[in-house]
């Protein structure tokens, strides 16, 4: 059930670069008043140095839940790493020390949370939160030199005005400056990896653009393979060379962005794919995938999916088999559905049109 | 603007090629696909649907009963009350009963002397049994009388605003200015005291404040929710909206604050009795008993301790059964006990 | 934040004022303040009279409410019922610096004590120490103060009668000779901790609880969550993140219940005999002396609305968020 999916052909075809971030059979579990939480249930993929992978999905997919896992910021009672491996740099993060692991937080691996306006703490000024961030992997580097550095970020990041801008408070600055505020943060001490949650769901789709100028920049100065999770298929579209689509706390399908979009190769994905409102095309009917997703508490046997699958069609193998995630064509694309040759020559529509935009 | 379709309108890509099982290739639908289900597999669990759906009592009751602490101060409380009730048949001897023969005892179990006795001979567990018959009566006036004031003040206040929430809600902050203790001493020193219905009704005096903010807010929140302008669009009359629609919905809080207005009555007037200006003889109350023992209560420790004790368990029991109260009407707060 | 100050102080000029109607109006009304000492034998009808012209008591209610705020003002509260030649305002001079005294200690001692334990309850939700502390809580809150106080001073009282060791005093202010400067005040320091402990039980009940709910919403919160992301050690995170956040609405409660407490520690200094707010107004209650009720009432709410106004601008204060508010 492994499937080491090689990068895009957009990096070097010649040699297959060492992952930066190898997650192999991740389980991760909550325990809740009605019943023990599935999240994450047998995650594996590889981030490699420079790019950008997307991770899609749904609410509850388990997208957030397992990069937050690795980093060691699920509290563990309710939450439990069952089992699993996360090689960073050739070093298990969920068998570090907590030392270990805090000193790689807001370090070597970054991270960008969803909601601007609560993620950031509103009694502290907007610069010496950035500034902390600096000092606290830095040592050595002076108050003054961690301002001035600090300064620099926020230009980096597009926020007008930094030097008057450091002494702010959050709920001073706009939805827009505050996320742009977090990226800098993240960039700070030039991570390998930087994850970026949710980047742009909280705020208005006006400003969405400049926060993808914003992580762009940021991606351009530290040069840090970034983890874009997200459910808005616009942004991976711009943003992602390769995509993980999850579904139920698992990988249902992973390949390059290209072929995610001309050819899916997951029913689920078709799906999404298939939901999404077109700019050209004269249509009445939205398309939805037809029901629910399923509790994670207790899923049924067999593939997540098959409830909701125009492919399964009550097929005996998708109610009792959980399909494995295997190679599927060509160049490291893996889908996990028993039928997905079926999905032969499906190209999606979207593929000869502009992106439409954001789903759901 | 487009609709959702209905399921049965989807049409999917038609699938190309057969799988290994056969399967008839048609636009499915998953009404279909459950159609072709051999009977036994269980419908609910192919769609997801695992959960009972309980309803909001359900689940207030069922957490409410998983608060150990809750379940067994209810339990201890009403014993306590169902003595104090019962305090003729329980008690070994009358309230009054003086026996100088066995004065200034400490506790024993010989002649049923529990709690001791005092410089008269009198036996102080049937004091303090004659004495929670009173604090539950006063407890329980004051709670009925200031919850329902306040009730009333904060819906109106909550309901109409403008000018009105504005005069309500003043004076109600004008009566939190002044020092409570302070107020209901000065309000039965003037007004009389002595008669446990009396100084309840002088403690309901200043006891519905905290209920009339509650329920105001809960009221300003429900007012702009959709059931209330849907009740005014069919035409029901404000009182009808205010008591039957909104109020059931700000129950929760109500109770909470409700239960904790007995645990507070019960100190409150415990301590008006201790200084002189509550109830007073020949009417039972623990607070006098322990100001009756605060003069030998050096060598007479038993005089204070007892009444006392009595009056931390059942305060302690209120509280501990408010906190399950809570915890069950009102799942939006964090649980602060496990 | 000046502006804001002032128009703060200058608002509740008209609460006070209301506070005055109120109170004049409920005392006066509830009957006649001479009714007790026109049936008392020992007064004659010439020192009646003398007292009824002297308070205007033959007026309607709103002259005499004019007079008694002119003499609140202007005349120091004027004088007691029964005693002509004192002003009640020297006596309420002579007694708040008492309570402040004692208030001051059980607060702020009460506030570390509670915080530190609600931030320690916080990070070790449900540990062993978390139940203890609840536990004593929620026996704090049971307790009725006067009781506490009795237990305490049999305590002590026992102590110092089989062991003959005094470390704290159950009764009075201080001693017959407490000497001056240092010892003076360790003596009222001597005098004044068994009715502190008193005080602080409720006190560090309250606020424990309080902080932990607090501290405990804050912890869970988004802002804490990117703190640990950045790599901060984790007591940076709580005590630089999370407390300065928890600490804001604990702060302002405790600065309203400071001034709650001015008038509210009645009962605690009656039983220890210190000659504070408490036993002045029981004095005059006993008595019923409707002025000297009066005066009383109107400086506990005056204080009860001067720390109100403290708590919002100290509220103003800490958090960035409001300003000017």
């Amino acid at each position: 059930m492994t499937g080491f999916a090689t990068p895009s052909t957009r990096l070097s075809a010649e040699r297959v670069p060492e992952p930066i971030l190898s997650i192999r059979d991740l389980v991760v579990e909550f325990a809740t008043e009605d019943g023990v939480v599935h999240a994450v249930d047998g995650v594996t993929y590889d981030v490699f140095p420079g790019e950008t992978l997307g991770i899609v999905g749904e609410s509850g997919s388990g997208k957030s839940v397992s990069q937050l896992a690795i980093l060691g910021l699920i509290p563990q009672p309710p939450g439990r790493i069952l089992r699993g491996e996360a090689d960073f740099q050739g070093r298990d993060l969920l068998k570090m020390s907590k030392k270990d692991l805090r000193r790689l937080r807001g370090g070597e691996v970054a991270m960008v949370f969803q909601d601007p306006m609560t993620s950031l703490n509103p009694v502290l000024k907007i610069g010496e939160q950035i500034a902390e961030a600096i000092q606290v992997h830095q040592e050595d580097v002076s108050g003054k030199a961690a301002k001035e550095r600090t300064i620099a970020l926020l230009k980096v990041v597009g926020v007008p005005n930094p030097d008057r801008r450091y002494d702010q408070y959050p709920h001073e600055f706009s939805g827009g400056m505050r996320q742009r505020a977090m990226i800098a943060m993240a960039i700070a001490n030039e991570p390998k990896l930087l994850i970026a949650d949710e980047p742009t769901t909280a705020l208005d789709v006006t400003i969405q653009a400049q926060i993808l100028e914003a992580l762009k920049k940021a991606q351009e100065e530290s040069h840090a393979a970034t983890i874009l999770i997200t459910h808005d298929l616009g942004l991976i579209a711009e943003l992602a060379d390769r995509v993980v689509v999850m579904y139920a706390g698992k990988v249902v399908e992973l390949t390059d962005v290209q072929t995610l979009f001309a050819a899916p190769r997951h029913p689920y994905t078709v799906g999404l794919m298939d939901s999404l409102p077109r700019l050209t095309a004269d249509e009445e009917w939205l398309r939805p995938i037809p029901g629910q997703p399923p509790s994670l508490i207790s899923r049924p046997p067999g593939c997540p999916f098959h409830p909701r699958c125009f492919l399964s069609q009550g097929r005996a193998r998708c109610r009792t088999e959980e399909p494995p995630l295997r190679k599927i064509g060509r160049d490291g694309h893996l889908s996990a559905c028993h039928f997905a040759e079926e999905l032969e020559g499906h190209t999606s529509k979207l593929v000869n049109e502009p992106v439409a935009g954001a789903t759901s | 603007m487009t609709e959702t379709t209905p399921d049965s309108d989807v049409k999917f890509p038609p699938v190309v090629g057969a799988g290994p099982d056969e399967a008839t290739i048609s636009p499915a639908t998953p009404g279909a696909a459950v159609a072709d289900l051999p009977d036994g597999i269980d419908l609910v669990h192919e769609h997801g649907l695992e959960f009972k759906s309980r309803s909001q009592w359900a689940y207030a009751r069922r957490r409410f009963f998983r608060h150990r602490l809750a379940m067994a101060s209810f339990v201890v409380l009403m014993i306590i009350l169902l003595a104090g009730v019962f305090a003729p048949l329980i008690t070994p001897y009358p309230f009054a009963a003086q026996d100088f023969a066995h004065s200034g005892q400490p506790p024993t179990f010989k002649a049923h002397h529990y709690f001791g006795t005092d410089v008269l001979g009198r036996d102080y567990f049937s004091r303090v049994v004659y004495g929670i018959r009173t604090s539950a009566k006063v407890a329980l006036i004051v709670t009925l009388v200031s919850t329902i004031v306040g009730t009333i003040i904060g819906a109106v206040a909550g309901y109409y605003t403008g000018w009105v929430d504005n005069i309500l809600m003043r004076f109600t902050d004008l009566i939190l200015t002044l020092p409570a203790l302070a107020l209901l001493l000065t309000a039965a020193a003037f007004l009389g005291t002595g008669n446990p219905t009396r100084v309840a009704f002088i403690l309901a005096l200043l006891f519905w404040t905290g209920l009339a903010r509650i329920v105001r807010g809960s009221f300003l929140s429900l007012r702009e929710k959709e059931f209330v302008e849907a009740a005014k669009a069919a035409g029901s009359g404000d009182l009808r909206i205010m008591f039957r629609h909104m109020l059931p919905n700000a129950v929760g809080p109500i109770v909470v604050n409700a239960t904790l207005i007995v645990g507070i009555a019960i100190l409150t007037e415990a301590a008006l009795s201790f200084l002189g200006f509550g109830i007073q003889p020949p009417n039972p109350s623990l607070g006098k008993l322990i100001s009756d023992g605060q003069d030998v209560s050096s060598s007479m420790w038993w005089l204070v301790t007892f009444p006392g004790l009595t009056i931390v368990l059942i305060v302690l029991c209120i509280n501990f059964i408010g906190d399950g109260l809570r915890d069950a009407l009102d799942p939006t707060q964090r649980r602060t006990r496990a | 934040m000046v502006t804001y100050i002032v128009r703060r102080l200058l608002y509740s000029i008209p609460v006070l004022f209301a506070a005055s109607v109120l109170i004049f109006f409920t005392v006066t009304a509830v009957g006649d303040p001479l009714a007790n000492l026109k049936q008392n034998p020992l007064f004659s009808q010439q020192t009646i009279h003398n007292i009824q012209e002297r308070k205007h008591l033959n007026d309607p209610l709103t002259t005499q409410y004019a007079y008694w705020v002119k003499d609140a003002v202007t005349n120091k509260f004027g004088s007691p019922l029964l005693q002509p030649g004192t002003k009640i305002w020297n006596d309420l001079k002579r007694v708040i610096p008492h309570t402040l005294q004692l208030v001051l200690l059980a607060e702020i001692l009460a506030l570390i004590v509670g915080v530190a334990i609600g931030v320690y309850s916080a990070i070790r939700q449900y540990s062993i120490f978390d139940y203890a502390a609840t536990t004593f809580s929620f026996l704090g809150f049971a307790m009725p103060v006067f009781w506490l106080a009795l237990m305490l001073q049999i305590l002590f009282t026992n102590i110092f009668i089989k062991w003959h060791v005094r470390i704290f005093y159950t009764s009075g202010l201080s001693s017959q000779d407490p000497g001056s400067g240092i010892h003076f005040w360790i003596d009222r320091l001597q005098h004044l901790a068994i009715p502190a402990m008193t005080l602080m039980l409720l006190s560090i009940a309250q606020y424990g609880r309080f902080m932990r709910a607090s501290m405990l919403e804050v912890i869970n919160s988004d802002y804490v969550r990117t703190a640990r992301a950045k790599g901060l050690p984790e007591r940076t995170v709580t005590l630089k993140h999370a407390l300065r956040n928890a600490l804001i609405p604990v702060v302002t409660v405790s600065a309203i219940n400071f001034g709650a407490l001015i008038g509210g520690a009645v009962i605690t200094e009656s039983i220890f005999q210190l000659d504070g707010m408490g036993p002045y107004f029981l004095n005059a209650l006993f008595n019923q002396d409707a002025y000297v009720v009066m005066a009383w009432l109107m400086v506990s709410a005056t204080a009860i609305i001067i720390f109100n106004v403290i708590a919002d601008v100290l509220y103003g204060y800490i958090d960035p968020r409001i300003r000017y508010d």
